[in-house]
């Protein structure tokens, strides 16, 4: 068994394709960054992300998949799904070997797992697209910080660059510790340190616009006015908005004075 | 800047108008221009979900509560003794880009009382459109409410500003509309939809022509009916859809389960349960009728003028027409196999993409995501398998209902869950 151990990055793990190949490994499991101690690996190969080597990997498999099945593996990628990149090894395995496009043979394990995880980062980025809440800062930022289960930010970077063309945001991933800014004309990534810690009420006295307070509490009563309590169905509101959202969802925080 | 004082009317008039369910923001497409803010995206998103599990997309709210006319089941009526309210324009156009600005909807959903006239109504819901179009340049999703009786030279206006336009017709026939809307005539709501389909149809044409022409209510026109208000039955309901759709190029009818909120003895007592289920029954023949291509008179005839509550429509055309039955979904045509029960419409396209690599056996199917254990009774594979054959519809619908008691779940779309 060969343990393959890449950057973290979608580029690290085109690399490793090739090199999979290049020196027959067999057996893989991949690794991120660094090795993993368990005794069962018999050989470790690191690898190091390399431009030509992508560049040969992505040209063969644009050639036998379709637009989007070729955007489909990126997004699979992001899922960060338990062994998604053994199965997506698999599945490209598979493609390179066959010479029609397989992307649509459903009855093949590794097409329908990836496809799962496809349709997952999918819904991921969707949601965040719905649940991100930007709080107004005092020298008019827009910010937000979500904590999605896929890295999705990549994918719904456009969303909002086209959304909100002119007012700068950032959206910050607390849980990967890197944001997306928008200063008006570009989106870059951003690794900062960002104080999640600091709620609500503590943003909103330390750097919060003066009109933010307002705006969250109208949206609050907004939310509990369309509340029709004679439909009231809380299966379907935890299954559309399942709780792991809330804490970064201004309806479902308390308000300044602690107040629901 | 919005004061506080608009607290209370907001929470006044979005209260009054959360019974308005033509409220998705999809299908229209604008783009954001002059890096302006805001787009609208084909597929709508919501933002939100109330308590109850419905969407919350756009800031839906009255311009007023006010109202000089008196429907028995509406919140406004004027005989009603609650508090009212009105905002500004000023007011909507900053409560609609404070909320767009920081990601909480998709756009503006407004409609309102009548106060005055209809025209001085309506001019102000046009002027709310046009402001937030013209000086906030915002390209966002705006649905206004055609107010009956209001000039064609005003609804021109707000079709060239708003997504969508929508007339409510409320009661699905006219009989019951004189007897609750005694203020009201069919023909007031028709005469609108009327004109707005023929101004959507114009300004598509010309479109062809000429690209730079202008958009008129690029989303289409909506309508709502209240069910189980009155006495209708599902027949009547989704022929009246059908007319809309066919006659009006409507893009929705939406069906509002009543929410009793009157003494009125000509209405469903206080307390009386929403009719959530038949609700949701409509939808699904709705959606069966315009995604699905049945016909209207497959899923309601004069021998079942109601949908089955117990089962959904799709399972219940099903068992009435056996003789369809068993379907090879190796060979059959999509549209045939759109129709098994427990196969929706991408897994049905699904299957036709994958029965090219190999010949599909159940197996298979399970893994495309299909609810098997319902399609099982309406299938037939070349490969011999245990299929359960010579059972009655009865045997079938018992056998289903049974193994599915508790996860009773919407087999069509995840879009139903919506309602
Ligand atoms: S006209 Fe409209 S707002 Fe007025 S009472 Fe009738 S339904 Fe209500």
């Amino acid at each position: 068994m060969t343990q393959v151990i890449y950057d973290g990055t979608y580029e690290g793990w085109v690399t490793a394709v090739f090199e999979i190949y290049e020196y027959k490994l067999q057996d893989i499991v991949f690794a991120k960054n660094e090795a993993s101690a368990d005794l069962l690996f018999s050989t470790n190969h690191t690898v190091i992300t390399d431009e030509v080597k992508v560049k040969r990997v992505l040209s063969g498999l644009q050639k036998r998949l379709s637009k989007n099945g070729f955007q489909g593996l990126y997004n699979a990628f992001l899922s960060e799904t338990n062994k998604i990149e053994e199965i997506m090894f698999r599945y490209v395995a598979y493609v390179l070997s066959s010479t029609v496009n397989v992307e649509d043979d459903f009855s093949n394990n590794d097409v329908l797992e990836l496809r799962k995880a496809i349709r997952l980062t999918g819904k991921e980025s969707h949601r965040m697209e719905a649940f991100v809440r930007f709080q107004l800062t005092k020298d008019q930022l827009y910010y937000a910080i979500v904590e999605p289960d896929c890295n999705v930010l990549p994918l719904i970077e456009n969303h909002f660059k086209s959304r909100y063309a002119d007012q700068r945001w950032l959206i910050y991933d607390s849980k990967r510790k890197y944001g997306i800014y928008y200063d008006l004309k570009n989106v870059s990534t951003v690794a900062l340190q960002f104080n999640t810690e600091s709620n609500s009420s503590k943003f909103l006295a330390e750097i919060g616009d003066e009109g933010e307070e307002l705006f969250q509490d109208l949206w609050r009563n907004y939310f509990k006015s369309v509340n029709i309590e004679s439909r009231k169905n809380t299966k379907l509101h935890l299954q559309h908005m399942p709780k792991r959202y809330w804490k970064n969802l201004t309806e479902k925080i308390p308000d300044i004075k602690g107040r629901i | 800047m919005v004061h506080e004082r608009v607290m209370e009317k907001l929470s006044i008039l979005a209260d009054a108008a959360k019974y308005d369910v033509s409220c998705s923001s999809s299908q229209s497409n604008r783009k954001n221009k002059d890096n302006g803010l805001g787009n609208a995206k084909g597929y709508g998103i919501c933002h939100s979900y109330t308590e109850d599990g419905r969407c919350v997309s756009l800031l839906k709210i009255l311009l007023t509560n006010h109202c000089i006319f008196d429907c028995a089941y509406c919140v406004s009526r004027k005989s009603n003794d609650v508090k009212r309210a009105a905002f500004t324009v000023q007011e909507v156009v900053d409560l609609t880009i404070g909320f767009y600005r920081r990601n909480y909807i998709e756009g503006l959903f407004l409609s309102s009382g009548i106060f005055d006239n209809p025209d001085y109504t309506m001019e102000r819901l046009v002027r709310i459109a046009k402001k937030l179009r013209l000086e906030e340049n915002f390209n966002g999703y705006i649905h206004l409410k055609a107010i009956p009786g209001a000039s064609d030279e005003l609804l021109q206006q707000a079709g060239m500003y708003a997504d969508r336009l929508s007339v409510n017709v409320e009661m699905p026939t006219e009989k019951s509309l004189k007897l609750l809307a005694p203020d009201k005539n069919h023909i007031d709501v028709i005469k609108p939809m009327e004109y707005l389909k023929n101004e959507i149809v114009g300004h598509k044409e010309e479109k062809k022509l000429n690209y730079k022409a202008p958009i008129f209510a690029p989303a289409g026109q909506s309508t709502q009916m209240v069910i189980g208000a009155t006495q209708e039955n599902d027949m009547e309901i989704l022929g009246m859809a059908n007319y809309f759709y066919d006659q009006m190029n409507m893009r929705r009818v939406y069906y509002s389960g009543y929410v009793p909120i009157s003494y009125d003895t000509r209405l469903p007592a206080i307390g009386t349960p929403v009719p959530v289920i038949r609700e949701n029954r409509l939808y699904q023949a709705d959606w069966l009728i315009r995604l699905y291509g049945f016909n209207v008179n497959e899923i309601v005839g004069f021998d079942q003028p109601n949908l089955d509550l117990d089962i959904d429509p799709k399972l219940g055309w099903a068992l009435r027409n056996m003789n369809q039955f068993p379907v090879d979904v190796n060979t059959a045509d999509l549209e045939l196999i759109k129709r098994i029960p427990g196969i929706g419409f991408l897994s049905a396209k699904k299957i036709v993409a994958a029965r090219k690599f190999k010949k599909l056996v159940p197996q298979d199917l399970q893994k495309l995501g299909i609810a098997y254990t319902r399609a099982k009774y309406f299938l037939a594979f070349a490969t011999p398998f245990q299929l359960q054959k010579d059972l009655t519809s009865i045997q079938i619908k018992d056998h289903i209902l049974n193994t599915q008691k508790s996860k009773y779940k919407n087999d069509f779309s995840n879009q139903l869950a919506l309602f």
